[in-house]
């Protein structure tokens, strides 16, 4: 970015971690729902975040792209602090336009999809891209039915959202978020809202995306899938990371008591 | 209770018996009550010369009558488009985080709703009272107030600043309607606040919008039969100008009236088509009467041909 040297982690270095999170802490009044996370996400590494319900693995995903502010701890994503503008000792506090423009690098699917219902599924793809890159209509349009076919989706493109079942729906909004093109992409329990039978056409959309090289930070309670793709688990509870590693040994074989009870009782 | 444990072949009810449907006593008495009712009204209307439908049907079409619709019509289109833009303005403040910008738009909420049209009105009207002179800060730059004020200024201001009053809180429901994933989704998108709001957000609010818009229009249509107190020439202050002079009070006022029911009747079809615009991608709509009175039309077009 600039010639002013920088807070961020490793930047001498090439391999600049994703995300980095160094004692992110976070309350909403008197309830402390992160309580000083660490984490840091590899470029083309798949995290998922598993835990309770109320432990903060959302909250904090939220955090990652601003749509939470933190309260202490510092948060990078790729060599800039989430939020801020470093100039040399000072951090600004980006404007809403900033805020907004670094976003469109970071792709965010949620729980009930959130696809916009007066618009095609066409216009929900090329919406953003549209008006916030500036990017030319038909190269956007290509691009956009492209991404549709890659989800199983071309027939789709004209009905409006409240006509597809759920599963399509997600992958919509799944192909709506890779439609901007991100650098990383947010999960956030993206199949908890579906009928099971229609959970596996989305986490197999999700899974092809991972072995295209994607960045992937996905809070779920699929622990198959979490097994499966991701390549660590951090597991979540009380507002902290209690145990984090490689995705067989955390599900397989955890070292923490409390990670062992939460994955006896969702299993 | 034997018929229980072997149902009976559907084929085989339809051809042992044969099906007696209910007799709706009730509604067709009602149905005679209101005939006969109407009979009695229709009757009345008719036979009672005073109603004057001779005079009715002279000034109906009266130059100055359709001129007072004219200026009813102004008045209604102005101060709606002013009203409206002026409440998004307000719903957007009273929604604003900042407490001076929210607390600012509350008080004039409060003000223009607590007090009124009427007296509103009458204060515009008479503004120059409390302002002989308005001036601008600026040397050498001032209105006198008499000059500037007049009634028909008197009669959209009045008008246009008390309905911003009641459409902001219409659209603030409107736009509390719209789910927050819905904002959360444009953000993470990175859309603006103002592209947010300007392209999810209060589309999808235009769905909770439009009818109380339409009962709006409606009232202020009817509401600006005021100003005539501030002797602006719209419909009612036409036609009181005509019975002032020959005393045919009551057919005036029906002439009015027609007039009246003649615009909500077209507004009303006017909302049923922008309710449907604005419900695209929300439900499956039933055809428009007209959809309805084509197909009916095609169907016995085919028949007859057949």
């Amino acid at each position: 970015m600039t010639a002013v040297p920088t807070l961020s982690p490793a930047a001498s270095t090439t391999t600049r971690p994703m995300v980095r999170a160094e004692q992110v802490r976070k309350s909403y009044g008197p309830l402390e729902v992160l309580q000083g996370i660490d984490l840091e996400i590899a470029t083309g590494e798949v995290v998922c975040l598993i835990g309770p319900s109320g432990s903060g693995k959302s909250t904090f995903l939220r955090c990652v792209n601003h749509l939470e502010t933190i309260d202490a701890g510092r948060l990078w994503v790729g060599d800039e602090i989430v939020g801020y503008r470093q100039r040399g000792t000072k951090l600004h506090e980006l404007s809403d336009r900033e805020v907004c423009r670094r976003r469109t690098d970071i792709g965010m699917v949620f729980q009930h999809f959130n696809l916009f219902p007066h618009m095609t599924v066409l216009q929900n793809l090329m919406l953003a891209p549209v008006t916030v890159l500036k990017e030319d209509k038909e190269v956007v349009r290509a691009r956009a039915l492209a991404l549709l076919e890659r989800v199983g989706l071309a027939a789709k493109a004209d009905a409006y959202p409240r006509s597809l079942s759920g599963g399509q729906q997600q992958r919509v909004a799944i192909a709506r978020a890779l439609t901007m093109q991100p650098k990383l992409m947010l999960f956030d329990e993206p199949t908890s809202a579906l009928d099971p039978e229609l959970v596996g056409d989305v986490l197999a959309v999700m899974k092809d995306l991972a072995q295209s090289g994607m960045t992937m930070l996905v809070v779920t309670h699929e622990i198959g899938f979490a097994r499966d793709v991701a390549d660590r688990v951090a597991f979540f509870d009380g507002g902290r990371i209690v145990e984090c590693g490689p995705a067989a040994q955390v599900v397989t074989d955890p070292r923490h008591e409390r990670t062992r009870e939460f994955l006896a009782a969702v299993r | 209770m034997s018929t229980l444990a072997e149902p009976l072949d559907v084929a085989d009810v339809a051809t042992q018996f044969t099906v007696v449907r209910r007799r709706h006593t009730g509604r067709w008495l009602a149905a005679v009550v209101v005939a006969v009712l109407g009979v009695v009204v229709a009757q009345n209307v008719l036979s009672n010369s005073r109603f004057g439908w001779d005079v009715v049907g002279q000034y109906i079409s009266d130059a100055s009558i359709i001129r007072g619709l004219g200026t009813t019509l102004f008045l209604t289109v102005v101060c709606m488009a002013i009203g409206t833009a002026l409440a998004v303005l307000l719903a957007v403040m009273r929604l604003s985080s900042n407490p001076v910008v929210n607390g600012a738009a509350f008080v004039y909420v409060s003000f223009f709703r607590g007090t009124p049209v009427l007296v509103q009105l009458l204060f515009w009207f008479n503004l120059a009272a409390l302002y002989p002179v308005i001036s601008f800060g600026i040397p050498g730059v001032h209105l006198d107030a008499n000059t500037l004020i007049t009634p028909m200024l008197a009669a959209i201001m009045g008008l246009a600043l008390n309905e911003a009053a009641y459409m902001s809180e219409i659209v603030r429901a409107g736009i509390l309607s719209v789910e927050w994933g819905q904002s959360d989704a444009a953000s993470a998108l990175g859309l603006t606040k103002g592209q947010t709001m300007r392209r999810i957000v209060l589309p999808q609010a235009m769905r909770v919008i439009v009818p109380p818009t339409g009962n709006e229009t409606i009232g202020m249509l009817k509401t600006t039969a005021l100003v005539s107190v501030i002797a602006v020439p719209e419909l009612l202050f036409s036609s009181q100008v005509i019975y002032a002079r020959n005393y045919e009070t009551i057919p005036l006022l029906i002439v009015a009236s027609l007039w009246y029911l003649a615009v909500t009747a077209v507004l009303g079809v006017g909302q049923y088509y922008i309710e449907r615009h604005f419900a695209r991608g929300n439900r499956n709509l039933p055809p428009t009467p007209i959809q309805r009175l084509r197909t009916f039309a095609r169907a016995i077009t085919t028949r007859s041909t057949r």
